[in-house]
């Protein structure tokens, strides 16, 4: 990344989005005062209850942050900009980049504000465990962060609205951020094909300690980032070879 | 095609052609372009003046021909940063100050102008601190250039750069434009004003349906494309009589009325006396410059029935 004024613009343009820190941080982190809160002594999948709706509520805004950065290229295409900067010596790929860096910003600010606020209800976890979470998390992102890119290149400005909240409310419903879908069974061996619901077993996963998450979700993470990096590159090109 | 010139410096188009499915938008351009030189691409909408634009810039591949800028291709000439544009379209990116916007677009390049002699050259200083998103069009437009400026590119390009202005705002973008190309630039700007590309450049090339139609010094294109034309309601008189009118190029019937064509205004006058003297009757009279798009028509000798029209200027 060659260059940094570039990225720190970008970074105070998110910033000043207010609606970025509602989904990616207020929402999330109220759902979290008010539901964990009330149900402090419970306990769910296994460990307390505070400690996975913060994981999952963590998952849930930090997944909207990174995707609702790359979406905001949808944006910038539609009032030209990404013509405009087509013409300066930016490569794309530090656009990009600058849009991922920037996501992860609000992303861990998301994070680090939830993990606050569930050491105030009394989430009690070592110093280990909690940064093995946020390893975790920020790992578990990737897909999500390619994903955002994708959807950039995919959706109209108009429809991007519903379709981030919609597409991470869903992903992160049915990777149980909200509580958990199913215990076992069949509907458990699909959720655990989905990136979201590593994210959101970040929590418990941390409380294992070094080797935390099983050989499958980093396969599924993996094969998610891929896909998504490879569809996102062939409507890249689709895009940028016809007239705008 | 190497020539030397392509070598040394300046921007050559070679041959250049593009089709979008079936539309031809660029039939085959060759221009070369002198550093320091002021060019305007004059034409219609859908004359291809974008699309070669695009070309120029690298941000539409041609179907075939080549495009040497200062001896680089495209691509690598903008990555050097020795290019900056004032593309058609196009917003500011919300969520930062005209300054900010400004320096965060300085920051790209390698030898950026100073910002605030950015702004105050293109006369932004006053709302350097308002929100992009908080402009008028002028002021967007004035913006615009300033990014476009700051560059210090050794080729500055604008795609229609006034399209979206008032009279006054047109006039204010071209007193500071032509501070930029008191340094020297090569400047090279798309319009459908004849009076703009007169006013500002040091050569016009004329663009229609996709083909060069003429190119040379303002003087000699104003004056192939400065027809005049009068309409006049004259039932009953014949056209060969009104054809013989002095100044008269051609007079042609449409109906009860006919247009008469000059060849400028001083013909034009001598014709307009000569038809008021001879046919008092006349009525209805209207005088005015032929539009570009008949001069056009005029010297490409087309019949404007062709369906295969570009979509974009």
């Amino acid at each position: 990344m060659k260059h940094l004024t570039y990225l720190r613009y970008e970074l105070l343009r998110t910033i000043r989005n207010r609606r970025f820190l509602i989904f990616s941080l207020t929402f999330p982190l109220i759902l979290y005062l008010t539901v964990a809160g009330a149900h402090k002594n419970l306990s769910l999948d296994g460990i307390s209850f505070p400690l996975y709706y913060l994981s999952g509520m963590a998952a849930w805004g930090s997944m909207t942050a990174v995707v609702s950065s790359g979406a905001r290229i949808a944006q910038e295409r539609s009032v030209g900009w990404t013509r405009q900067l087509r013409i300066t010596p930016l490569r794309t790929s530090d656009y990009f980049i600058a849009k991922i860096l920037s996501g992860y910003l609000m992303a861990l600010f998301s994070i680090v504000v939830l993990a606050l606020a569930g050491s105030i209800i009394g989430v009690r976890l070592s110093a280990v465990q909690w940064l093995t979470m946020l390893g975790l998390l920020l790992v578990g992102l990737i897909p999500f962060a390619i994903l955002g890119i994708l959807v950039g290149h995919l959706v109209s400005v108009d429809t991007l609205g519903p379709v981030i909240g919609g597409g991470t409310s869903l992903m992160a419903l049915l990777g149980g951020a909200y509580g958990p879908l199913a215990t076992g069974g069949v509907f458990l061996a699909v959720m655990k094909y989905l990136p979201s619901y590593w994210l959101v077993q970040a929590g418990k996963s941390a409380l294992g300690g070094g080797n935390a998450w099983p050989a499958q979700a980093w396969i599924v993470l993996a094969v998610w980032s891929i896909v998504s990096a490879r569809v996102a590159a062939r409507v890249y090109r689709r895009d940028t070879a016809r007239v705008q | 095609m190497v020539t030397s010139e392509s070598r040394t410096g300046g921007v050559v188009l070679s041959d250049l052609t593009k089709s979008y499915g079936e539309v031809q938008a660029v039939r085959g351009v060759t221009i070369s372009i002198h550093p320091g030189e002021t060019l305007a691409l004059l034409g219609p909408n859908g004359a291809g003046k974008s699309t070669t634009i695009d070309m120029m810039l690298g941000l539409t591949r041609p179907d075939s021909g080549t495009v040497s800028l200062f001896g680089s291709s495209p691509a690598a000439a903008v990555q050097a940063g020795v290019v900056g544009g004032m593309l058609q379209t196009g917003l500011l990116l919300g969520y930062l100050s005209v300054r900010e916007l400004v320096t965060m677009v300085a920051s790209l390049y390698p030898h950026p102008l100073n910002v605030d002699e950015v702004l105050r050259l293109t006369g932004t200083t006053e709302i350097a601190e308002r929100p992009t998103t908080k402009l008028s069009g002028g002021q967007t437009q004035r913006v615009r250039m300033a990014m476009a400026l700051v560059a210090d590119p050794e080729l500055l390009v604008l795609d229609e750069p006034t399209a979206a202005l008032d009279v006054e705002g047109r006039r204010d973008f071209w007193t500071a434009m032509r501070a930029v190309a008191a340094r020297g630039k090569t400047v090279v700007f798309a319009t459908h004003y004849l009076e703009e590309a007169d006013a500002f450049a040091d050569r016009i090339i004329l663009m229609a349906r996709g083909r060069i139609v003429a190119d040379g010094p303002p003087t000699e294109i104003k004056a192939r494309v400065g027809a005049r034309t009068i309409r006049a309601t004259l039932p009953g008189v014949d056209d060969t009589a009104l054809s013989s009118l002095p100044g008269v190029m051609k007079a042609d019937q449409r109906g009860d009325a006919f247009v008469l064509t000059c060849s400028d205004s001083a013909s034009s006058d001598t014709a307009l006396r000569a038809l008021l003297l001879h046919y008092p009757q006349a009525s209805d009279i209207e005088v005015r410059g032929a539009g570009l798009e008949e001069a056009f028509l005029d010297l490409t000798g087309d019949d404007g029935v062709e369906s295969d029209e570009a979509p974009r200027s």
